[in-house]
């Protein structure tokens, strides 16, 4: 940091300060405004002559003009170390538990706090030796880190050749300990860590090549696994109006998925709802480990009341971690809720800036910014040949609930699966409300594509059927239609409703989806018959009130068992009839 | 002592600007016009400008009118004698009683830390059965009722209010009608409520300024209560005066607009007060009901949408009645597992059943024939109009959940309902 490098304030809006500076700056580095004894972080956001705007991670009140700005020429960075799993970090990633232990309950301003815990010892065993080659993302020895282990790479900024020329041994180390040297042609020489610091908005790019992303990605919730799957390495994006369940089917997905690891990045949302998640996760099991999901997880929480302009980089707070983790070779998956909140903070500071807007207020460059975001997904080869990933799935809170705005557009052209959820089904209390009509997939099912579509086809034509039938009434609608109406609604109600909060029907694995999935269909394809509408509608609600008993009972039980072969005898009887 | 500056150089909307040294963002100043003094606060500084927001309006400000810095943001006195008082946006006294300046403190103070927050688990009763059984209030909610003018959204926040058990009602009033502040205050007093409640009133007639800092007086104050460990419930009506105020001053000051004529920060403005509703760990608690009304009763106006996206569900009241579909409790979850067992069934079920009674409904007034199941329903439908969501009903829960069952017992065979078989076991009542 150049000591010399300052500036002051000539004038204040809001959280957008202006500054005259004295030597130079860098578009997007961190600085201070000096308050009293406390220093508020700041961000470069345009330069024009002499002058700098600054957006303030902080309230501004009490700064008056003439008051001190320091620059640090940083961009502004997380840092990447072993110990971020099961930490809940703020958007610029102070640690909240040890802010609260610091401040109390509030999140006094100019507070900031080490990411990392630098008194932790960690047992670091060396890969890399002397006179080994490097280059950026290579590892250069492991540390345990929960269930994982944690690889430590070579700083992912080093570019070109290396070759290490000290390499520590086997031992228990700290962050601040240096782990190696290496030293390039030029005779530089770089002090290896086992912490990095990475500029949040910049992707880390240490891989060889990106794969497509073709394994689904097992959320556990029905209706996304064999309908409108995600892929390993892919995005999604789930956009609905308030109250249709976006959070409730992010916290299932966030439970259930199958991945290595979870980032869940609460951007400018409820606090309540990240406290559910911080109070929850500690006690959750995650029945592929067997340790809690906290111990998977690191959770970004930069919630609708906590500052603006921190809420803009929470998001990319949070992809960087992903990132990082990826690196390893794991698998993770990014959960933001909600984008939207992240567009909004945008567009506040454009307004701040004067520029002028693009639709609906939105700056011009929103677009790009939302691609950019997604693009960070993927699954990569690693230097070693490995392959790791990054899955981000995206919630949109669209104004209004209207599809046409242009964040939920900007974020449809790039995401891989569209999971739109809908105020009509919320309401008639269909969960989780992914509108069985309207949403996408371009990403591999883990049923049969064939009955897929026979699947789908029902759904289709049932609800043509059910349209019609309010204009011509049941009576004018013949037996056979009415009967794919009453199919349609039955693999609605029992396969694609779940109910989130039952510890059986709330999560269903691959193998158990297969089997149902096979079981509708089965029903879907058999030919009944039957006299009149009304023993055909009690026929189903019967069949019905078997399979959602089904749903609730554990795999391989006894009555699972029991009910798999009462479903049998009542469908049966359809045919007999 | 502190400087005077003479020279206002520009009034516009509110918004008068100076040029004066050493000032302080959000910092408040006094304005002494032949009107009389009013108080300001800086929400510009650009070089040696000004920019300073005046809370009486800027109507009758003239150039070479005084203004002096206090060198001190807004402040509000947090002290127990606050109570059975009513005051202005500005904490000034409106009772015609003396001003309290004693412990005074910020308002607008820093967000909660969530790692401080608790899960929200302690029910409020209410005795309405749309809140109780379908919907349930929870202590450090954040629920606004929607509605359209002309709906009864203050007496059923003054009823709430009443039949609530909390420590202490603090009512925030935005552009109120006279009427209403006054149809507050004789409930309070009805009630006895009045010596544990205050109340911060802006009128329809007063500045628009005042309006804007309700909601920040209301809540910091609530927040100095509720860290001495007190319960206490803020009502705020209406919030979209609130909003149009903010509007009114951003399109002064200029501002882009993004969604009709809204500023593009409306969302955080609203979230930051309504985030002040809290569960303190080892201290009180804040819940928050406000009025929310819609222009054309349109859910999707950017108020209540952006209401909507930020307060842990709504109360949407139609035609008297807490409507099912568009009201929501989303910390509901939290509660109403400890309750009744049957609880969430009756809650499912019902609401269920009521969505197929309204597309019957629609049939009918299309003119099908009515099949069995179809008359099933409209029977059922009209039993839960009257018995659950008529607004003069006021049960407790539990006998609630018993009048669920026997409507559902008297209008369906235990198969039609989709209720898991253990349940219809034990609770379906048998000589219905």
């Amino acid at each position: 940091m150049l000591d010399n490098n300052r500036g002051h304030i000539v004038g204040i809006n809001g959280n957008m300060i202006t500054v005259r500076f004295d030597t130079f700056v860098t578009q997007n580095e961190v600085a201070f405004a000096i308050i009293g004894d406390k220093k508020l972080k700041c961000e470069v956001i345009r330069v024009n002559g002499n002058k700098a705007d600054l957006q303030v991670f902080e309230s501004t009140s009490g700064l008056k003009i003439n008051d001190v700005i320091e620059f640090t020429d940083n961009l502004l960075s997380v840092e990447l170390g072993p110990g971020l799993l099961t930490m809940v970090y703020d958007g610029l990633q102070n640690p909240l538990d040890n802010l609260a232990e610091e401040s109390g309950f509030f999140l006094e301003r100019g507070v900031y706090m080490q990411p990392l815990d630098r008194e932790t010892k960690w047992e670091f065993t060396p890969t890399a030796k002397k006179d080994d080659k490097i280059k950026a993302g290579d590892y250069v020895g492991h540390v345990p880190e929960g269930i994982y282990t944690h690889y430590i790479s070579f700083p992912f900024s080093a570019q070109g050749n290396w070759t290490i020329t000290e390499i520590a041994e086997s031992g228990e180390y700290t962050l601040d300990d240096i782990i190696g040297k290496a030293e390039n042609e030029k005779g530089e020489v770089l002090e290896i860590k086992m912490v990095q610091n990475w500029p949040v908005k910049i992707p880390i790019n240490a891989y060889k090549e990106k794969y497509l992303p073709e394994d689904t990605l097992i959320t556990q919730q029905r209706i996304i696994d064999t309908f409108f799957p995600v892929a390993v390495g892919g995005t999604f994006c789930t956009p609905g109006p308030f109250g249709a369940g976006k959070t409730v089917l992010q916290h299932a997905i966030s439970q259930h998925a199958q991945t290595d690891i979870v980032v869940i990045a609460a951007c400018g949302e409820r606090a309540g709802e990240v406290v559910e998640i911080l109070k929850e996760f500690p006690h959750l099991e995650d029945p592929r480990t067997g340790k809690t999901l906290m111990e998977r997880s690191i959770i970004i929480c930069n919630t609708s009341s906590m500052p603006v302009a921190a809420r803009e980089a929470s998001v990319y707070t949070a992809v960087t971690m992903a990132e990082y983790y990826r690196q390893m070779g794991l698998n993770t998956l990014l959960l933001a809720d909600s984008t939207s909140r992240w567009a909004q903070a945008l567009r506040e500071m454009s307004g701040r800036l004067e520029e002028i807007p693009g639709e609906e207020g939105f700056p011009a460059y929103l677009e790009s910014l939302i691609a950019g975001f997604y693009e960070r997904a993927g699954l990569v080869k690693l230097n070693n040949g490995e392959s790791g990933s990054v899955t981000i799935g995206g919630s949109v809170s669209p104004a209004g609930g209207n599809f046409e705005e242009p964040v939920t557009q900007a974020t449809l052209k790039v995401v891989g699966a569209f999971l739109g959820l809908s105020r009509e089904r919320a309401e008639a209390r269909r969960f989780p409300s992914i509108h069985p009509l309207d949403s996408w997939s371009k990403y591999n099912s883990i049923a049969a594509p064939e009955a897929l579509e026979t699947a789908r086809k029902t759904l289709q034509r049932g609800n043509e059927v059910n349209q019609m039938m309010k204009v011509v009434g049941e009576e004018g609608t013949s037996i056979d239609d009415f009967m794919i109406y009453l199919k349609s609604e039955f693999i609605d109600s029992v396969y694609l409703q779940q109910n989130t909060f039952d510890s059986v029907d709330g999560a269903t694995n691959e193998k158990r989806q297969k089997h149902m999935f096979d079981k509708v269909m089965n029903i879907l394809k058999t030919e009944m018959k039957f006299e009149d509408k009304d023993s055909v509608r009690k026929f189903f609600m019967e069949l019905r009130q078997l399979y959602i008993d089904w749903n609730y009972a554990k795999m391989g039980s006894n009555e699972f068992k029991e009910l798999e072969q009462s479903i049998d005898r009542k469908l049966k009887e359809s045919t007999n009839a | 002592m502190r400087k005077v500056y003479h020279k206002i150089i520009q009034v516009a909307g509110n918004v008068i600007t100076v040029e004066a040294e050493n000032v302080a963002y959000n910092d408040l100043a006094e304005v002494t016009s032949k009107r009389g003094v009013s108080l300001a606060q800086v929400i510009r500084l650009q070089d040696n400008k000004v920019y300073l927001q005046v809370f009486a309006g800027s109507r009758g400000v003239s150039t070479n009118d005084e203004v002096r810095f206090l060198g001190k943001p807004m402040q509000i006195s947090s002290s127990d004698n606050l109570l059975g008082r009513v005051f202005n946006g500005a904490g000034r006294p409106r009772d015609n009683r003396p001003e309290i300046t004693e412990d005074l403190i910020e308002i607008g103070g820093p967000s909660v830390n969530p790692a401080k927050r608790i899960i929200p688990q302690r029910m409020v009763r209410t005795g309405i059965p749309m809140i109780d059984v379908f919907n349930s209030l929870v202590v450090s909610q954040k629920i606004p009722i929607f509605s359209v003018a002309g709906e009864p959204y203050n007496d059923l926040l003054a009823r709430i209010a009443m039949q609530a058990e909390v420590d202490i009602i603090i009512l925030g009033g935005m552009g109120l009608k006279y009427d209403d502040y006054l149809y507050f205050k004789n409930t309070l007093d009805e009630h006895g409520a009045l010596s544990r409640s205050l109340m911060f009133i802006h009128t329809a007639a007063d500045p628009i300024v005042e309006c804007l800092l309700v909601p920040d007086v209301s809540l910091a104050v609530a927040e100095s209560y509720a860290l001495e460990g007190k319960d206490v419930l803020v009502l705020m009506t209406d919030m979209t005066n609130y909003s149009d105020a903010l509007k009114e001053i951003a399109i002064t000051m200029e501002q882009i607009p993004s969604n009709r004529g809204y500023p593009g920060d409306l969302y955080s403005q609203l979230a930051a007060r309504y985030e002040k509703a809290v569960d303190f760990d080892d201290a009180g608690s804040i819940t928050i009901l406000a009025a929310t009304t819609m222009p054309g009763d349109d859910v999707t106006h950017p108020v209540p949408d952006n209401t909507g996206y930020i307060t842990e569900g709504q109360f949407y009241l139609k035609n008297g009645r807490i409507e099912p579909f568009g009201s929501l409790s989303r910390l509901k979850q939290q509660v109403n597992d400890k309750t009744r067992k049957d609880h969430r069934v009756i809650m499912d079920t019902m609401v269920r059943l009521y969505a197929d009674y309204k597309s019957t409904c629609e049939k009918q007034s299309m003119g099908f024939q009515m099949t069995n199941w179809d008359n099933k329903l409209l029977k059922y439908g009209e039993m839960f109009e009257s018995r659950m969501m008529d607004l003069s009903v006021n049960i407790p829960l539990e006998e609630a959940l018993d009048l669920g069952w026997k409507t559902l017992a008297e209008c369906f065979d235990k198969t039609e309902t989709g209720i898991k078989t253990d349940f219809i076991k034990e609770f379906w009542p048998e000589n219905a």
